[in-house]
């Protein structure tokens, strides 16, 4: 009985923890592709910086991602 | 690559590029392993099941203080050698150590209901790691408020350096005070208080939790990066056609 009674918040802190795991990878990830394709809209203005890499580089990081 | 190559970015980028699958990887093995321990771990004497909540607070504790110490050693990074890959290595710590912390607050309050009856008292020990939430909250704001990145940076490192003062209190906030929050029973004076059956899933657990806040922290660095070189050229952008 007291072992059921427990089962949901040991089950809700998995949850939470999980959901943190999780929400910390989708957050990581949205902001690097956000981050590529301002990058690759920029790139393709010809804005780029003195020291960037050859074009198309991005692309292919973004592809890669 | 020498470390001190890594204060460039762009040679950063590409270590970062390479590290953070490993880093991921390693942690999504030690997931799995610390699950399956965690969850045939025996119940404890007096606690039953809600023991294995510990798997999740300890570490969220853990890695909450961890983030603030990053922070700490970012700020003087900052203040001291000016250094641009400071700044960004401390805005990328702020959200990480914040989820962290959130986490070690909820499911510490998930294992006190059961056991003290309550989710929350003020006690030395629950309010200092509230503070430490407040002060990540805070220095988020700071980051965002502030547009200048070189601006934001040194307000947020003066701020971390004044908040470092609340690591030592949550660390002996439970030897100074009376709190109902237990006392130390890991990192003491004496060794481990707690039974290996308990005590060997925690630190496959904590093993875990640590691999995945350096591949979140190394993931955030790199994205902070393309973030200011996205900015660097909107003004270049904006120079050109003004």
């Amino acid at each position: 009985m007291e072992a059921a009674t427990h089962t949901g918040f040991i089950v809700a802190a998995y949850a939470f923890a999980f959901g943190v795991v999780g929400g910390l990878t989708a957050w990581v990830m949205a902001d690097y592709r956000a981050q590529l394709r301002k990058l690759t809209a920029l790139e393709k203005r010809g804005i780029v910086r003195r020291s960037a890499p050859p074009a198309g580089t991005i692309e292919q990081a973004k592809e890669n991602a | 690559m020498a470390i001190a190559d890594l204060a460039n970015p762009t040679h950063f980028l590409k270590f970062a590029n390479r590290a953070i699958p490993v880093l991921g990887g390693l942690a999504s093995i030690a997931f799995a392993f610390g699950i399956n321990q965690a969850i045939n771990s025996p119940d404890d004497y007096q606690q039953g099941a809600t023991v294995k909540i510990m798997y999740l607070h300890v570490p969220g504790a853990w890695l909450g203080m961890l983030g603030w110490g990053v922070m700490t050693v970012a700020a003087l990074g900052t203040l001291v050698w000016r250094h641009p890959l400071a700044d960004v290595a401390a805005k990328a710590a702020a959200p990480i150590g914040a989820a962290f912390t959130l986490m070690c607050l909820v499911t510490g309050s998930l294992w006190g209901r059961p056991m003290w009856g309550t989710y929350w008292v003020w006690d030395a020990r629950l309010t200092s790691v509230l503070l430490l939430f407040l002060l990540y909250l805070g220095v988020i704001a700071l980051w965002r408020t502030v547009e200048d990145p070189s601006r934001a940076a040194r307000a947020a490192a003066v701020l971390t350096l004044v908040g470092a003062v609340d690591l030592p209190i949550i660390k002996f906030s439970v030897d100074w005070w009376n709190t109902l929050h237990q006392p130390a029973s890991v990192f003491r004076m004496g060794g481990p208080t707690i039974d290996p059956a308990l005590l060997v899933p925690l630190f496959v657990m904590t093993t875990a939790f640590t691999l995945a806040f350096f591949a979140f922290l190394l993931a955030a660095m790199r994205n902070e990066i393309l973030r200011r070189r996205v900015r660097t050229l909107q003004l270049m952008q904006a120079g050109a056609v003004s």
